[in-house]
This record gives structure tokens, C-alpha cells and sequence, in this order.
């Protein structure tokens, strides 16, 4: 069997070097086409608009579109919501209309007469009533199709039911109904085959849920004994993904069968099984394009009910195109969100810094499904523990993976009780990580190493001072550190490459680059396995015509998509050789591909050039498909488990509570790197993104309306260019780090900015600001109360 | 001919949105007292009516003059996308806060989305398509390319148009100068590092 395995150092011509993105020229040149972009040449595109929800809860008793059908320029009315249902969430969709241009559309969109009945609702996260939380009961009818309607995750909704079962009883007519409404088959199943108790709950429902406690070890007993116990409050509030391309697609239909969607997706090969239950036509009917997409970070996996009404809008408007993206306001209103996280935590240690005992009092929200739980405590395996955690169930609008689902929120908490606990053991918090490092387990000496290289870089032992000792003037200064984990094993994938007769060589995926570099990466491997330089290569992605390729979410795409084209490309290198062999009088296993040759093994002065041996080809040109994961192919060339530390550097200005961050750090590994150079700019990027989360974004929602506040740029605050400082990355490469495989960086660096900062700001100036955004009222709050105490 | 089918005010409903007002404010505010006429009198200066309905615009983009029949509540930044395909600037926020869809006009960097087509005539547009010239980019192009300025690229269009005008009035800019020059441009995916590295870069080797 050929060696699939990854190239050793000195065998590698491109893999891990420094590697401009291949789709840089295109993106500087305004010539990359996103989804956003497509106009089909002489065929003038219909143009969707949406009418949503004023109420943040409601139940809609009539819709009447009878003025709008008859204006001139409208094409086509789709009424999505059912009559006699309610809405969970302000900006939830109502109607959709197609016309000729978008003045009309809008136009259309206000003759649209909807009566409402509003329902109470709420919008709050904060800390639940004691008491106020109740138990998880069986799962009820209504219930059900709130957690349909409200995308609950697959694996959430299934074990909801395996542990709790249902109130109702499902006839096949009822599973038809959830099918329709977007429920999946595993669901389906599950819902089928659950339990049934009799209900628990009468009357109206809480909003507040509370998810099993675990307790672990004795923690009574942990914290009797702890020479100290510090406790803190600590959390983050719901922040949306403002994606600059937003959420939505073009839809048309070539004929009366086939769908045809440009949509902006991190799941083109996903998407046509998505869309073809409620169109009713067959998965293979349905065509996804894509070249470029404007961003997701988690929240464009699926084809979202807007896109649904395109297709319905373009199949009324006789298969013409459709193009619904959502307008800035919407995006941030309803097409994705983090949940919020809280928690009040208490830890005990030894003097020496040892911790002992954990506990925490957790809640937060992520709209009408809940929200998840954080993992408390965050990478430290605290050998006692006593945990509880609330969800709640509010109209904010529905939550969405957001770049490392649930990692952020817990590392704020964790490495604040962390640090809180350090400042009241006056330790250096570097010494408190490491004193507990060994509590993180499989990845602790990637830790140790990354720490020593970080504390370099930063100048950690000269710059460090004890909590709110290094101010001058109204200027506070302050360290601060956190560290993460993540998995990103590569995902499933698969594609065909071929080597042609000419010496051309091209492969198809099904996947696509959301702007991480996955174009880079594959042609890098493809190029490198066969001695080519990059340019050599044709790669076409984006596309259902090709193999289908996973979702690019969980850090999942880079081992994915490394993994099938490392497979292929061995496997087509090997039949070329086969067919070269006699030409250079030896025997296949006796080549190698180098410097655009093929040749034997050491002996340069047995080659043909590349374009010379694919002229033994033949005919036909070889052509070969590879798979991840792939047991007939070992070995397992991705892997899963990554460390990274980071370490902040603030100044904060006491009077007027504005926090800037002076300078990151950050550390991390991710197995083999293919791309050194987009490898550092996910981790610049990520901690950028962390910077604007950690000081800025907030999902501002009114209490009396229910309405967001902010749902534009200008008052939902992202980063801007002046608020970046000296940014430094250093990559854990080489021994120990390369032979584990490809793993995924999308979601690592992401994590410990958050954490980080809210620590270099409570060493600052000496009291915790509980929760990010780090903005200046909440940081002008706690010195208020720190002067108060 | 359009102007002849101006019946009355434009209404002003409960909601007006953002494109509304450029309609109101742009077009129909003069035009109330002198319905059917192409140039009316306000505060003393002769004002061209247009609309509400389709009306002849050219626009001189790129240097080559484009006629349109658009309404006037069409912004610049639509006229550029959805009436001639020239996609490279992005409708982003669509109300002049994130600079996506940057573009020069009359060599000033302007927010196309908060321009209506009927102010552009006249006027040189500039988009981010005329700075290449088959594969040859431009050094500040380049600089972005080796400096990893682009993730998702949703931004970059809007980033590089306002960094070429930056480098254009300053070729040896201050921070604070680049500091004014790329503030009013927004990226999500966090590139500015790579950013502040490529206009060093080209700083040093012309835009």
C-alpha cells in the first residue's frame, strides 16, 4: 500500500511554508463574485423582500396581501408563517414578497396588512429568582415545535428526549407535520421511540430551566478544608455574528424540477438535502454554487427559511431568480447570536495555589431554546465540583454556533474565578496556571512550553504587578492571561483529481472557503505531494456538481479537506508512476515527484519532466477519488485536541472608564500546519475578533418593547482599525507538534481574548468588571463600588 | 415625460425608511409646487427635478460613460450592482457606517450606498475594478495579497479603494493619517493587522 502518510521536514516543498491565500488577487481586485453578487447576465433578477414581526412575541391572526398582489412590479407573495401561530421573536418572518426592483419590493412590503395579537414576552437574561427554575419535564406537544421552529441543535433535541420523553403522542400525521416544518429524520426517529410520561407542568411555562446538577468528588468537604475560598461573579452577554455578506441567496429553477440556489453557505454540499423536503423535489434536483462567501463563523450552516421562500417566490415567478439577502437590521436582529453566559462561581485552594473545589450557579440565554452550558470549569478538571445551570427561555431571537459554541463564555468565567483566586493569593497568576497545569490533562506540556514562549513575548516577569499597582495618573496598566482548548478533527470530505495527459492537473470538492484559507490549503497539498508548484494546480470548489465535502464549522475543514486530497494525491501519483516506470526502466515503487520531475528515488539523472511523464498517460487521463476518513487508507492523517495560551496587555482610563488594549499575544498549536502564513493570520484575525467582542458587542435588547436597539453598525460596535494594537502570534511547529496530524485553528485563538483582556483589566485597576464587553459604564461601575467598599 | 407623471407629494407613511428619505429628501422636496417642470427655483438656486418615476442618469464610471434609466431613490452603490453588475463595491450596511462599498468620486473616497445615482452625474466614479489591469495589480493590491489583508474579502474592495486615496494624498503618511485614512472602514473577520502591515508596505513602495 503507497505511504499516505504526511511528508517528514525535509520532504516537504510547500506544506507548512509561508503561503499567500490563493484567492488574495481575486478579493483585491473586486473580481471574486459572492453569492451577494450573482446577476445572471440578460436575465434580469427578482429582488425578495421580507415583512417581519414587530412583536417580540405574538400570535398572528390575519395577514392580508390582496393590495400588495395587485401592484405593479410584484411578481410573487409567499405568506410563511401560519395563520392562528405565534411568533417567538421580533423580526421573525411573516410574509415575502418578489418584484421587479426593490423600491417596489418595499413598496409591496408596506401595503401588507398583518393583525397581531401581541403575548407577553420576555427579553431579560439576568440572574434567575431563586427558586424560579424548574425541573426538565417530559417533552410536550408545543414544545416540540418550538424547538423545530427554533433550530434546537439535532444532538440537543435528541438527548432532551432520551432523558426526559414526551407528553404527546405522535401519529404518523403529526411526524409528517414536524417533517415539514424542517424537522430531520434523526429527530423524527427520536421523537418516535421516546417515552411518554404524563405531563408535569400546568399553565403557563417558566422561562427559566434548569438542567441537571452534577456534583463531583466531595466539594464540601474540599472547601472545609481550603486554606482559601474566593468567590466572583463573571459572564457574557449575547453578541450576534454580523457577518458583512448577510445571510440569504439567489434561487431559480432552470425548469420545472430543478433548483438552482447561489446562497452564502459554510455548507454548500449540505444544503440541497436541506431545501428539498419542503420544496418537494428530490436532494439531486437541487444545484449549490458558491465562489465566495462574506463570512459565517458558525452561523451559515443551514438554508434558512428565507432562502426556503426564495425558491417558493422564484418557482411562482416561473422559475425566475429570486435574490433574498437580508438587510443589515435583520442580520443582526434574527440570522444569528451567541448565548450569553453567567455564572457566580466559587473556588477553594490550597495556600500554595492548589485549587481544590469548584462550584458555580450558572445561567444565561440563547432565545427561545435556551442556550447551552458552558463546559465549567473550562480545561481545569477541579477534582471536586458542584455545579447547576440555568437556561433561559426568552424572544430575543434564535442563538447560533458562534465560533467555538460555548468556549468563549466559559473561559471568562473560569480564568476569572482563576484569577480572582491568584490576586487573593497574591500570586502571580502565571504561577496559579501553572501550579494547577497538570488539572488540564492530555495537553499540559503544550501548555508548559506555550507558556514560557508567551511570557517571552509579552515580557510578562518584567511587566507583572500585583493588582491596581501600576498607575499613573488617571492610567491604569495591566496584565492579563487565558488558555484554551479545542478538538477539530478534520471532517468528512471527498473529491476526484485527475492528472491529465497534457501534465495538467485539477480536483474537485465540494466544500468551500469562507475566508480561511481552505482554496490554499488543498492546492498546497495537492502540489506538494506531487512535486508541483502551486500554480499547477486547478482546484474547483464551491459547487454540488463535485464530491461532497462536510460543513465548514468546529474546525473540522483543514484535517477534512487536507486528508481527502493528501489520499488522492498519493493514489494518482502512484498510478502515474506505474505508467512512467518503463520509460525510466525501473519500477513504480522506485519514483518520486520533485522540482516538477518524476524520477528515481535520489538519482536525478533518471527524470522526465513532469509534462514528459504525463505523456505516458494515455488516452484517459488518471483520475482518482479520495475520502476522509478513509480505514482502507491509514494513517489517520488529522487529529483533534489543541492548546493555546494568550496574554493581554491594557491600559485603562480611570476617569472615563475607556479600556484599550495595548498589546496580544498569542500562542498557539495546531498539529501540522499546512499554511504558515494563513495559520497566523486566523490567529491575528481571531484575536481581533476577540478584541471587539471583549470591549464592544453587545445584543442591546429593550425590556419594554422587545425589540433590539442596536441592529446596525453604528450602534452594534465592531473593532475598528485604531482600536487594533501590536498583534504577535507565534505557532508551536516542529517536534511533537507536526507528526499528530492537520487540526483545525477556526475556533482556538477565538476563545481567550475575552479572558484574557477582562484579566489584564482587573489587574489594572484592581477589581473585577464582572462582565464583557469591558465598556466604560461597567467599568466605571466596579471602581464606583470598589471606592464604595 | 417622467416628471409628467408627479400627481401629487410623495406620502410620508408611519414608517419611513432610510431609502424614503433619500427619495423625499433628494428628489421630491422642490418639487411640490412645480409639478411637470425639470428645474425649479429653491432658496434662489435652480434645482433639477427628477422622478418619481424612471429617469435618464449617466455615469461616468471608470471613465466610460454609462446611461441608465433609474428611479431617483436609486443609490449610487445600486446603480453600480444591480443596474451595471459592477460588484466590487458591497452593500454592507447600506447606511455609510462600515465602508464596504468604498468608491472614489472626483478623487474623494465616498460611502456609495449613501449617495443617490442622480448626485454622481457628472462626477469621475471610481471603483476598485479600474485598479487592475488585466492580472496586474496594483503595489498596494499586491501589499494586501503579501500581507495576508484579506480573510472572508467582504471588506477588502472597500479597504483597498480607501487606502489607495490614503497613499494618493499622503505617500509618506503619519500614523495619524492612516489612523483618519482606514477608520471608516469596518472589517468582521479581523484583518487589520494584515492591513497595517500592507500599507506599510506600500508606503514604502508607491500605491
Amino acid at each position: 500500500m503507497p505511504d499516505y502518510s504526511w511528508p517528514n521536514a525535509e520532504n516537504r516543498s510547500l506544506i507548512g511554508k509561508r503561503i499567500s491565500r490563493l484567492d488574495s488577487p481575486d478579493k483585491v481586485s473586486g473580481r471574486a463574485k459572492y453569492s451577494y453578487d450573482y446577476h445572471p447576465p440578460g436575465n434580469p433578477i427578482l429582488y425578495g423582500k421580507v415583512l417581519r414581526s414587530p412583536y417580540a412575541k405574538a400570535k398572528i391572526v390575519s395577514v392580508d396581501t390582496s393590495a400588495a398582489e395587485k401592484m405593479s412590479g410584484v411578481v410573487a407573495v409567499e405568506v410563511i408563517q401560519k395563520i392562528g401561530g405565534t411568533v417567538q421573536w421580533a423580526g421573525d418572518e411573516i410574509v415575502a414578497v418578489a418584484a421587479i426592483d426593490e423600491g417596489t419590493a418595499e413598496d409591496a412590503i408596506r401595503a401588507i396588512t398583518v393583525k397581531y395579537e401581541p403575548l407577553p414576552f420576555v427579553v431579560s437574561d439576568a440572574e434567575p429568582p431563586t427558586g424560579a427554575a424548574e425541573a426538565p419535564g417530559p417533552m410536550m406537544e408545543d414544545d416540540a415545535w418550538d424547538a423545530i421552529d427554533n433550530q434546537m441543535p439535532d444532538g440537543q433535541f435528541i438527548a432532551y428526549l432520551k432523558e426526559h420523553g414526551i407528553s404527546f403522542h405522535p401519529n404518523d400525521d403529526l411526524l409528517k407535520q414536524f417533517k415539514g416544518d424542517g424537522a430531520s429524520d434523526a429527530i423524527l426517529d427520536a421523537i418516535h421511540t421516546a417515552e411518554y410520561h404524563e405531563p408535569t407542568v400546568s399553565g403557563p411555562r417558566s422561562p427559566y430551566q434548569k438542567a441537571a446538577a452534577t456534583t463531583q468528588g466531595d466539594p464540601d468537604k474540599a472547601f472545609g478544608e481550603a486554606d482559601v475560598v474566593s468567590e466572583g461573579l463573571y459572564g457574557s452577554n449575547v453578541i450576534t455574528h454580523c457577518c458583512l455578506e448577510s445571510h440569504g441567496s439567489t434561487a431559480e429553477w432552470p425548469d420545472k424540477d430543478h433548483l438552482f440556489v447561489h446562497i452564502s453557505t459554510q455548507n454548500v454540499s449540505g444544503v440541497p438535502s436541506q431545501m428539498a423536503e419542503p420544496l418537494g423535489v428530490p436532494a439531486a434536483n437541487v444545484r449549490v454554487h458558491q465562489d465566495h462567501m462574506g463570512g459565517g463563523f458558525g452561523s451559515k450552516f443551514s438554508a434558512d427559511r428565507w432562502d426556503i421562500t426564495a425558491a417558493k417566490l422564484s418557482r411562482k415567478a416561473r422559475g425566475k431568480p429570486v435574490r433574498l439577502m437580508l438587510e443589515r437590521d435583520a442580520e443582526l436582529q434574527v440570522a444569528g447570536a451567541r448565548p450569553s453566559a453567567y455564572a457566580r462561581v466559587k473556588l477553594g485552594a490550597k495556600r500554595d495555589g492548589t485549587i481544590t473545589a469548584w462550584q458555580s450557579q450558572s445561567w444565561g440565554t440563547g432565545g427561545p431554546g435556551g442556550g447551552g452550558s458552558p463546559p465549567l470549569p473550562y480545561v481545569f478538571a477541579v477534582p471536586n465540583q458542584r455545579k447547576e445551570h440555568t437556561s433561559i427561555r426568552n424572544n430575543i431571537g434564535p442563538a447560533r454556533a458562534w465560533r467555538a459554541p460555548n468556549h468563549p463564555q466559559a473561559a471568562v468565567i473560569t480564568m476569572g474565578a482563576m484569577d480572582d483566586l491568584a490576586a487573593k493569593l497574591n500570586l502571580d497568576p502565571m504561577d496559579l496556571w501553572l501550579k494547577n497545569i497538570a488539572l488540564t490533562g492530555a495537553r499540559r506540556q503544550t501548555y508548559e512550553e506555550e507558556f514560557a514562549v508567551a511570557a517571552d513575548l509579552i515580557g510578562w516577569k518584567q511587566k507583572w504587578r500585583p493588582r491596581g499597582q501600576n498607575v499613573s495618573r488617571n492610567i491604569a496598566r495591566g496584565l492579563g492571561l487565558s488558555l484554551h482548548t479545542w478538538g477539530g478533527r478534520g471532517h468528512a470530505s471527498q473529491c476526484d483529481l485527475s492528472i491529465h495527459p497534457d501534465g495538467s492537473v485539477d480536483i474537485k470538492m465540494g466544500t468551500q472557503d469562507i475566508g480561511t484559507g481552505t482554496r490554499t490549503t488543498i492546492v498546497i497539498v495537492t502540489a506538494d505531494t506531487l512535486g508541483l508548484p502551486i500554480e499547477a494546480i486547478n482546484l474547483y470548489i464551491g459547487d454540488t456538481l463535485y464530491p461532497p465535502s462536510g460543513a465548514s464549522g468546529g474546525s473540522t475543514t483543514p484535517g477534512g479537506v487536507s486528508s481527502s486530497t493528501r489520499r488522492a494525491a498519493v493514489d494518482a501519483r502512484e498510478e502515474l508512476f506505474t505508467k512512467v516506470a518503463p520509460a525510466l526502466n525501473t519500477t513504480p515503487d522506485q519514483l518520486e515527484c520533485k522540482n516538477e520531475t518524476v524520477r528515481v528515488k535520489g538519482d536525478a539523472g533518471r527524470s522526465l519532466s513532469w509534462k514528459q511523464a504525463c505523456s505516458k498517460i494515455g488516452a484517459v487521463p488518471i483520475t482518482v477519488h479520495g475520502k476522509n476518513p478513509d480505514k482502507d487508507r491509514s494513517p489517520d492523517l488529522t487529529n483533534s485536541g489543541v492548546g493555546g495560551v494568550q496574554m493581554a496587555d491594557v491600559e485603562v482610563d480611570l476617569e472615563t472608564g475607556i479600556v484599550k488594549v495595548k498589546k496580544m499575544v498569542a500562542v498557539q498549536d495546531c498539529g501540522l500546519i499546512i499554511d504558515l502564513k494563513t495559520a497566523e493570520g486566523s490567529c491575528y484575525g481571531a484575536l481581533i475578533m476577540g478584541i471587539s467582542y471583549a470591549l464592544f458587542e453587545e445584543k442591546v435588547m429593550d425590556k419594554s418593547t422587545g425589540l433590539m436597539l442596536n441592529p446596525n453598525m453604528q450602534f452594534y460596535r465592531l473593532a475598528g482599525y485604531n482600536d487594533i494594537p501590536e498583534l504577535v502570534v507565534h505557532m508551536m511547529t516542529g517536534k511533537g507538534y507536526d507528526e499528530r496530524g492537520v487540526i483545525g485553528l477556526g475556533e482556538p485563538p477565538v476563545i481567550s481574548p475575552g479572558a484574557a483582556i477582562s484579566n489584564a483589566v482587573a489587574n489594572a485597576i484592581g477589581v473585577r468588571v464582572p462582565f464583557i464587553p469591558l465598556t466604560p459604564d461597567r467599568v466605571l461601575t466596579a471602581l464606583g463600588q470598589k471606592a464604595g467598599a | 415625460m417622467q416628471d409628467d407623471d408627479v400627481k401629487k407629494p410623495v406620502e410620508v407613511s408611519a414608517g419611513v425608511s432610510r431609502r424614503d428619505f433619500l427619495k423625499i429628501s433628494g428628489a421630491s422636496a422642490a418639487a411640490v409646487p412645480l409639478i411637470g417642470t425639470k428645474v425649479v427655483e429653491a432658496a434662489g438656486t435652480p434645482v433639477k427635478v427628477y422622478g418619481p418615476g424612471k429617469t435618464p442618469v449617466t455615469l461616468t464610471i471608470n471613465g466610460k460613460k454609462n446611461s441608465l434609466q433609474l428611479e431617483p431613490r436609486v443609490t449610487l452603490l445600486d446603480a453600480l450592482r444591480d443596474h451595471l453588475t459592477i460588484t466590487g463595491a458591497k452593500r454592507v450596511c447600506d447606511r455609510a457606517e462600515c465602508g464596504a462599498c468604498t468608491v472614489l468620486v472626483d478623487g474623494k473616497t465616498v460611502y456609495a450606498c449613501s449617495i443617490l445615482a442622480i448626485e454622481a452625474q457628472d462626477k469621475a466614479i471610481t471603483t476598485v475594478e479600474s485598479f487592475t489591469q488585466g492580472d496586474k495589480l496594483l503595489p498596494i493590491q499586491q501589499a494586501f495579497v503579501d500581507n495576508d489583508g484579506s480573510q472572508c474579502g467582504f471588506c477588502t474592495p472597500g479597504f483597498v479603494v480607501a487606502t489607495k486615496a490614503l497613499l494618493d494624498n499622503h505617500p509618506n503618511p503619519t500614523p495619524e493619517q492612516i489612523r483618519r485614512g482606514l477608520s471608516g472602514n469596518l472589517c468582521r473577520c479581523g484583518t487589520y493587522h494584515g492591513i497595517r502591515h500592507a500599507v506599510a508596505q506600500a508606503a514604502q513602495k508607491g500605491a
